[in-house]
């Protein structure tokens, strides 16, 4: 029992103590403090990129420095930041709470997982100061076979965060077969739940391949293996062809955690049970099986097959529709329900808006006759950075925002929490809608050099990454302000029904004093 | 790059697309042109179902009832399923473009085309070379043979909305029939390196009768230095190296013959003349200028004849 | 719980996590975790058998060429002593399961032994390729050969077979581990969980050799 009081951040006192912790929760802060060093570090990139891109020529460095920040940009934010994000950040924190368990099923594999993947990301980060890559972050070969930079460490690196993805996703599942609370079947279970466990699945089933892709890279040119060299014999395609088979299921990684935080933040703000329970719960199972077999529509022009190329564009337009299915259960949701907009909620209606156009523009993606003149330009950055950031980002910030007062015992303002939203949302469209017309107007990707024409879309471009990282900066000022000042929060400042709310904010160490009897669903708003 | 057409003609301006090189890109256009409807309509319901919801739907007091509702199959199969009909009417739709992109006519003219870094060599069956800049005739079916000698490269003409990578180890075809006459713009499209976004070509599109005018023409009637010029672009100097004074990767050609105290990395000042031009051209790394990366350019030994070597340091030298 | 045996005399109860509810609970859930894992070893090593394939298809010859340096008894034998340890190592396992910690004891050993055997018959297969300078990739060296990308044969040759191999020692590294916590009294009928969960791996480990034997040393 723990003494009246304490929580999980004060039960132990000394760094040593969350170094040695076995505590999912502090685990789960100890990556947030992680993954938002690197989400600084990926933005700083991308500011560099848009301010590089001002002008057509030489405005702040040339080509090479371009080529290695575009690549340090994409391979920082995709492994280091938006694979592991929520599901190391708030999957960590809140999983063992939504099943009403303990913790994890395996607490030291998951303090493992967080050193493995900090090992990774200082190997990635030492290439800065060796020999930085500019292969881009899909490391395509024979390029990245001849590049005279560090490739070999990176591809290291990126195969240890893979091991911490799937170590991650392998104590998800465990925990969510085997942990449960008395009562709570798989279908009383929260929708995050399934978001994360989902993901869990793509993360176990998927990064292995990925694994092997990277060793043999390092193979190829370590030892001149030559599966992918063509002067030896290999195919460079056929590197895609592994790649893509990870990293598409790997963008459902992404983004499925995030539509699940969708579902907890629009029930708690509509005081609503969920529109359609089973059916957004089984399209995240669906969107993760289909999610294998689609990873050639990266490809329609690589050289696959022209018949390979019809099959996964028809694919693909299958997936669409657990995704369409998912929309409008949400909107559904609002549907009567009594709808407050305080901030998780603006960043949830963010994340709509954002991630239709997302979604829409994926489809014209996914046909292939239009794929053949949008591939490889700047539509297809706009169209990932709609889902990615529009959608998992904006979930991430809804989901800080809610379960900031329960991770920290302490309410924010919400002021600069709305603030914080407004930039980020205007400067998020103010720097990708136009990238959407530059790529149908032919404008190609990482370009460093632009035609002239292309000049003040890309201007509009730039000035919205600076209002994006405005957002941020509010943002972060919010939160420090919190935890340097906040008002104390109560243990359920939303009047939301899920498990975590009914225990103190912080949680205690032990989450539960006494096991939860589950005897209903998760949103039994009535 | 003077003298190209516009960009986007007025028409497609409000579309944001290039304007339309051939029949495919029009046909193109048409299915761009649904789909961006049929989107802007979805999210039109989606956005503007979400802002009415949360506008109808605000919260007055904090004990407000909300209604109790699990799930409707009706609507739930109606959303499934409209959305599923669109998609597989884009697909179809989008198939039959794509294999017409892929159908390439017996009877078509092919051009071979090799892509390096970084620029691109065109050579047509007379055994015509060009670099950079190719001629094609209007209303004549096309076919690119394409392949890449170094790292994979891709041939994106956006007027045409067509691309196809270029891949080292084997060949890719592109085709297309071009409608209008006119200049057109070739990017490389496949990240290959550090002048990714200088790896431009120019299609210059012309009548039947000027093509054959043009595959006629050799360099019979050119003086060296113009012979040294049209190096100049062929052999893709103009990627790192400037006439008119700019600092590119390497020093710009502008003065440059005839310089005295002309330093190198290491400290080595030598005067600018024939016998030192000769070895930066055919031993490129021997010396390095001072301030400029070593171990870029490519080393011409092998590559280039006397005659040519001795036609760029003619173009150098008229370069004041 | 004594069994009669000294060797199960010991202070080393096992304490089930105290996030599990018992000790059943903390067991099916840790052989889960194991199977998971295994799923993604499975899964990395496909990878390379994938690769395998489409550059077989692409060169049957120089695949052929390849394996004819492969001596297949030696694969044989090596496959025979794979399955004997997965024997020995479920015995190891039903032993600690009776209670007969001494002959659980027996049997890690013979498993160790095994593996030992396979990666010394290992040692001299790849001395011989050596010898012959049959390398990976720019390290190849042979005098005698057709196909002018041999190379890349034994480039998957060494990669499979030294990603497997890596396995192999990993897995006598953890039977090691599981003789020491044997000795020492942690095991015993009612808790065995370290025990099966490193049986699982090294079952995955043979499967895998296999796999790998025909493809490499009979297909060609």
């Amino acid at each position: 029992m723990a003494a009246h009081g304490s929580n999980y951040i004060n039960a132990e006192k000394g760094l040593a103590s969350w170094f040695t912790t076995l505590d999912h929760k502090r685990i789960g802060l100890m990556y947030m403090i992680s993954v938002l060093t690197f989400f600084l570090c990926g933005g700083i990139a991308a500011l560099l990129i848009r301010g590089e891109l001002w002008t057509p020529g030489n405005t702040l460095f040339d080509a090479t420095v371009y080529n290695q920040v575009m690549t340090y940009h994409g391979a920082i934010m995709v492994f280091m930041v938006i694979i592991p994000g929520i599901p190391a950040i708030l999957g960590n924190f809140l999983l063992p709470l939504h099943i009403g368990a303990k913790d994890v099923a395996f607490p030291r594999l998951n303090l493992a997982s967080w050193y493995v993947f900090m090992t990774g990301a200082f190997l990635a980060i030492s290439t800065l100061f060796t020999n930085k890559i500019d292969t881009g972050w899909t490391f395509y070969t024979p390029y990245s076979l001849k590049t005279s930079t560090a490739v070999v460490s990176m591809v290291f690196a990126a195969f240890i965060m893979g091991m911490s993805s799937i170590l991650t996703g392998l104590n998800f599942i465990a925990t969510v077969h085997k942990m449960r609370a008395p009562g709570m079947t798989m279908l009383r279970m929260p929708l995050f739940v399934w978001g994360i466990y989902s993901t869990a699945i793509l993360q176990v089933l998927a990064t292995p391949v990925l694994g092997i892709t990277l060793l043999l890279i390092a193979a190829e040119r370590l030892l001149g293996v030559g599966i992918f060299d063509p002067a030896l014999g290999g195919d460079p395609v056929l590197f895609q062809h592994f790649f893509w088979f990870y990293s598409h299921p790997a963008v459902y990684i992404m983004i499925l955690p995030a539509m699940g935080i969708i579902s907890e933040l629009i029930t708690a703000f509509s005081r609503k049970t969920i529109f359609g329970y089973t059916a957004i719960a089984f399209s995240s199972l669906g969107i993760a099986a289909v999610s294998f077999f689609v990873w050639g529509h990266h490809m329609f022009v690589s050289g696959q097959s022209e018949v390979a190329g019809i099959i996964f564009s028809f694919l693909t337009m299958l997936v669409g529709v657990p995704t369409a299915i998912k929309m409008f259960n949400w909107l559904a949701t609002l549907y009567k329900g009594s709808i407050q907009f305080r901030s998780p909620m603006l960043y949830a209606f963010g994340f709509l808006f954002l991630f239709v156009i997302g979604g829409v523009t994926g489809i014209m993606l996914a046909v292939i006759g239009l794929d053949v003149h949008f591939h490889d330009t700047y539509f297809v950055i706009a169209h990932f950075h709609y889902v990615m950031v529009g959608g998992t980002l904006m979930a991430l910030m809804g989901g800080f925002y809610y379960w900031l007062p329960k991770m920290f015992g302490k309410m924010y303002n919400e002021f600069w929490a709305r603030l914080s939203f407004v930039f980020i949302f205007v400067g998020f469209n103010v720097t990708f809608f136009p990238q959407f017309i530059l790529g149908s107007m032919g404008m190609p990707r990482r370009y460093y050099g632009y035609l002239p024409a292309y000049q003040s879309l890309n201007q509009i471009s730039t000035v919205g990454s600076w209002l994006i990282a405005i957002g941020f900066l509010i943002s972060l000022y919010t939160i420090i302000q919190c935890l340097m000042s906040g008002a104390p929060a109560p243990a359920n400042p939303w009047g939301a029904k899920t498990l975590e709310w009914t225990i103190p904010s912080p949680p205690p160490h032990d989450n539960f004093d006494v096991e939860p009897i589950v005897t209903a669903g998760p949103y039994e708003y009535r | 790059m003077n003298g190209l057409a516009a960009l986007m003609s007025p028409a497609q301006a409000s579309m944001a697309l290039p304007s339309q090189g051939t029949l495919l890109a029009a046909e193109f256009d048409n299915l761009y042109a649904f789909i961006l409807w049929a989107s802007v309509i979805s999210c039109a319901i989606t956005i503007g179902g979400m802002i009415y919801f949360a506008l109808k739907y605000k919260r007055r007091t904090n004990t407000d009832k909300t209604a109790y509702i699990t799930h409707n199959t009706f609507l739930e199969f109606l959303w499934s399923f409209i959305p599923l009909v669109i998609f597989m009417v884009v697909f179809g739709w989008g198939w039959m473009i794509y294999n017409k992109m892929r159908t390439f006519p017996d009877n078509s003219l092919e051009v071979h085309v090799y892509g390096h870094q970084w620029a691109w060599d065109f050579t047509y069956k007379s055994g015509k070379k060009v670099a950079n800049e190719f001629v094609v005739p209007v209303g004549t079916p096309v076919k690119l043979i394409m392949t890449s000698q170094d790292v994979i490269h891709s041939f994106y003409i956006p007027s045409m909305r067509i691309k196809q990578d270029v891949v080292p180890g084997r060949y890719s075809a592109l085709g297309f029939t071009a409608e209008k006459t006119g200049d057109y713009h070739v990017f490389c499209t496949q990240y290959c390196g550090l002048n990714h976004s200088s790896m431009l070509a120019v299609m210059k599109v012309v009548s039947k009768e000027d093509y054959e005018k043009w595959l006629q023409e050799n360099d019979e009637g050119l003086t060296l230095a113009q012979r040294g010029e049209k190096l100049y672009s062929g052999k893709s100097c103009v990627a790192c190296h400037s006439l008119d004074g700019t600092r590119k990767v390497g020093p710009s050609w502008k003065g440059l013959y005839g310089q005295k105290d002309h330093e190198m990395e290491g400290g080595l000042k030598l005067t600018v003349d024939d016998d030192y031009l000769r070895e930066s051209i055919l031993l490129s790394n021997a010396k390095i200028v001072k301030s400029y990366p070593a171990g870029v350019m490519p080393v011409f030994q092998g590559q280039l004849s006397e005659e040519e070597v001795n036609a760029l340091i003619e173009f150098i030298k008229s370069l004041k | 719980m004594s069994t009669g045996n000294p060797a199960a005399h010991s202070d080393h109860t096992h304490h089930t996590a105290h996030h599990f509810r018992d000790a059943d609970h903390e067991f099916v859930t840790s052989k889960e975790g194991i199977w998971l894992f295994m799923v993604t070893e499975i899964l990395m090593f496909g990878g390379l058998f994938v690769g395998y394939f489409f550059m077989h298809n692409r060169y049957p010859e120089m695949f052929a060429e390849g394996a004819s340096h492969l001596d297949w008894r030696m694969g044989a034998f090596n496959t025979v002593v794979l399955i004997l340890s997965s024997w020995t190592m479920a015995l190891s396992i039903h032993f600690i399961q009776t209670g007969r910690n001494d002959k659980a004891t027996k049997m890690l050993l013979t498993t160790i032994a095994c593996g030992a055997i396979f990666m010394v018959v290992k040692f001299f297969e790849y001395k011989a390729k050596f010898e012959h300078g049959l390398l990976p990739g720019h390290f190849f060296h042979a005098h005698e050969f057709t196909a002018p990308n041999l190379a890349m044969y034994f480039g998957f040759y060494f990669c499979m077979t030294g990603l497997h191999g890596t396995h192999v020692l990993i897995g006598m590294g953890l039977m090691v581990w599981l003789l020491k916590r044997n000795l020492r009294g942690d095991f015993n009928e009612h808790y065995y969980t370290p025990v099966e969960g490193v049986g699982l791996f090294w079952h995955i480990v043979d499967l895998i050799w296999i796999f790998l034997f025909p493809l490499l040393y009979l297909v060609g």
